[in-house]
């Protein structure tokens, strides 16, 4: 565990077919993990505008995590596909503002996957714990 | 838009959420929030007390927005939009927050932060309820009538269930034949009957049905449309027909791999596949009197680094056409080499027993020790490793049978394309989900049965045609689809006719039209699925989805952002 003090506050886009699901059996099963994260449900990872994750990430989260469903098993055919070359785009774009795009995690969680959930989100804490506090749009 | 008047409900969940999470606290904390009129905790909100006091709260404090904090809305979301409709107000003007599985039940032991998370997340819902607006729910006819693309056993069971339930059926096949595969097959396993006498009779139910239109020999040319109202133009004989339907069934099956180079198949005589040994057993079976060994080799070309998957079916038909040989002359000595042996099922593992006891030899090899076939123009014997007894044979063989997997029809891509529906591994047809929706395609209104969606025996293709035709006749039935409304809609002001969105959209429900002399994107909103990938993409914010706006995300964003 860092010990730096630092509860970083973390915002998750989630979509409902998968990563929500997967989020929902974590709850399910009881698995605990930090109170760092607050979920936005989406039907699809598709529709995370990166506009979404910039505003978050400038104006005070210190990371975001967009978790869809396992590449091949979009509810969509291909929504998800789409987010993944999308974020390509997005990390360069975030460096490029001076945002450490290490604060941004793209991450497929299937329906069944709870205890993935609970790793993931408990790593990504952690990992932007380390980063420490965002210090970009914190007036 | 009135001024929003939002009602808060927080549910304890007995202990799940109010063992953890302060719910007074929160109640209390909703009540500061912007444009909150009412706010309240029930025990159990989904109870039928909860829900009396949503409407009537809705009423008492004219509330035209609805926010619960319960559990996860992929259980309760229909119950409570049903519960503000059944009180006069819009169920889009609806918005659930997850307090249990998001909260309560993953910080158990972390009550202040669990209490202060839920609040943060009731204030992002009462935000983003703010900016949804009522929506109406595209509804459409359906046409009653079906296409079914393939005139093989799955096909006619699906084009006959159909039709004997009332509706118009076209039913389009390639060949100048019905009967898909089963027209080449000698005999059915595991009861050995004449595969003609099985099928004969299904042919002619289906050229006498009235409510059949057959298309033979017709290809498929080209759709357009969406569940309900699907145009099709048909190729046949020169000509461009065009159907109307409001369903479609693939069944276009799968064809028998020719294992071209492999054990001398296409080069030496009397190196056969199954389906080329079925056409010669239906003949008479003289030729087999002269013969002094048969090998059979199963999983020729399957079960390999290149084509991974197992056929299915046949093990068995190898076990039958084994025991058929045998039978027709018990001197031949008649082999069957596998690799592994499946005999699923109550009635195969005896049907193996017996094709035993009849006299058949079952051995088996490995991919690292294949056997080997000696001739010149035709077999004369065979060298085979024996890997239960770890021994080298060479015995005297006339005739090599090669048995093969089913692969998939050669237009499955082309079909694919027509219809918009994905192609999985091995070009077969990718079904909406393996288990619990195994005949359906992701995109509504279109179905799927038998091998082209993956290598499967009669009575599964049978099966499977009643199983499609079952869910197609849904939609015919009702005569009317609704589509939830969270489909995507265009800002025609802002929209510049890119056409981002139309190359975004998985379903291509989005195309580039004018109106009055000016290009924009529009929705097809019986097609759209409400995946919003288009409305990410979008450049300029044009496209949006409903329920799921820009603005109404952003609002949840900035109430995270101001924090408590």
């Amino acid at each position: 565990m860092s010990d730096n003090g630092f509860e970083p506050r973390i915002l998750a886009f989630c979509c409902n077919w998968c990563s929500y699901a997967g989020a929902d059996l974590a709850g399910v099963s009881r698995m605990q993990m930090p109170p760092n994260l607050r979920v936005i449900r989406v039907m699809c990872s598709g529709r995370v505008s990166p506009e979404w994750v910039i505003k978050a990430l400038s104006s005070g989260m210190d990371g975001v995590m967009v978790l869809g469903c396992h590449i091949g098993d979009c509810h969509y055919i291909d929504g998800n596909h789409r987010t993944k070359k999308r974020f390509v785009l997005l990390a360069k774009l975030l460096g490029a503002m001076g945002i450490n795009p290490d604060r941004l995690l793209l991450d497929w969680v299937s329906a069944s996957e709870g205890a993935k959930f609970q790793n993931v989100v408990t790593k990504f804490v952690e990992r932007v714990k380390e980063l420490g506090p965002s210090s970009i749009g914190v007036a | 838009m009135s001024e929003a008047r939002v009602g808060v409900f927080v549910c304890h969940c007995g202990t799940n959420i109010g063992g953890v999470v302060d719910v007074p606290a929160v109640v209390e904390y909703a009540k500061t929030l912007p444009n909150v009129a009412h706010a309240e905790n029930n025990l159990y909100t989904c109870s039928e007390g909860g829900l009396s006091s949503i409407r009537e709260k809705i009423d008492e404090y004219k509330l035209n927005r609805v926010v619960v904090a319960a559990c996860t809305p992929r259980t309760h979301e229909p119950l409570f939009k049903n519960t503000c409709e059944d009180a006069g107000l819009n169920r889009y003007l609806f918005e659930f927050v997850n307090i249990r599985e998001h909260c309560s039940w993953i910080h158990m032991k972390a009550k202040e932060d669990a209490t202060d998370k839920a609040k943060q997340l009731v204030a992002m819902g009462v935000s983003k309820v703010q900016w949804l607006e009522p929506q109406e729910e595209y509804e459409g006819d359906v046409y009653k009538a079906s296409a079914v693309i393939g005139g093989g056993v799955a096909g006619m069971t699906s084009a006959l269930s159909l039709a004997n339930q009332g509706y118009e059926v076209h039913l389009i096949e390639r060949e100048k034949e019905l009967g898909g595969l089963l027209t080449g097959v000698n005999k059915l396993f595991p009861t050995n009957v004449d595969a003609d006498k099985m099928i004969n009779p299904i042919v002619d139910k289906v050229k006498t049905n009235k409510n059949i239109k057959l298309h033979m020999p017709a290809e498929l040319k080209d759709v357009k449309g969406f569940i309900g109202d699907f145009d099709i133009i048909i190729s046949e004989n020169g000509a461009d027909n065009e159907v109307k339907v409001g369903t479609i069934i693939v069944a276009t099956g799968a064809q028998e791999l020719k294992p071209e180079g492999l054990h001398g198949y296409g080069k030496m005589e009397n190196v056969v596949t199954q389906l080329d040994l079925e056409g010669r057993l239906k003949a008479d079976k003289k030729w087999i009197d002269d013969l002094r060994g048969i090998t059979i080799i199963n999983c020729v070309g399957c079960r390999i680094p290149e084509r991974t998957y197992c056929s299915r079916f046949c093990c068995i038909t190898a076990i039958k056409n084994a025991w058929i040989l045998k039978e027709a002359n018990p001197k031949t000595r008649v082999i069957v080499l596998h690799r592994d042996l499946m005999a699923y099922g109550v009635e195969f593992e005896e049907y193996y027993r017996k094709a035993m006891e009849a006299g058949v030899l079952f051995l088996r090899y490995n991919l690292e020790n294949p056997p080997e076939i000696i001739g010149d123009k035709k077999p004369e014997s065979i060298k085979i490793y024996d890997e239960l007894t770890d021994s080298h044979l060479k015995l005297p063989c006339d005739m090599v049978v090669l048995t093969t997997p089913l692969v998939s029809a050669r237009d499955n891509e082309a079909v694919s394309k027509m219809l918009k529906v994905p192609l999985g591994d091995g070009m077969f047809f990718l079904e909406a989900h393996l288990k619990l929706r195994p005949v359906e395609f992701a995109t509504d209104g279109i179905y799927i049965a038998g091998s082209a969606r993956w290598p499967v025996d009669i009575s599964e293709s049978i099966s499977q045609g009643y199983a499609a035709a079952a869910k197609a006749a849904i939609p015919m039935s009702s005569g009317k689809i609704k589509v939830e409304a969270i489909t995507s809609f265009v800002n025609m002001d802002e929209c510049v006719a890119c056409g981002t969105c139309a190359l975004a959209c998985p379903f291509i429900a989005i195309n580039v039209v004018e109106t009055d002399g000016k290009k924009h994107a529009q929705v097809n909103e019986a097609m759209c699925k409400g995946c919003g990938t288009c409305a990410a993409t979008c450049p300029n914010g044009a496209i949006q989805q409903k329920g799921c706006t820009d603005q109404q995300i952003l609002s949840m964003i900035d109430t995270l952002a101001g924090g408590l």
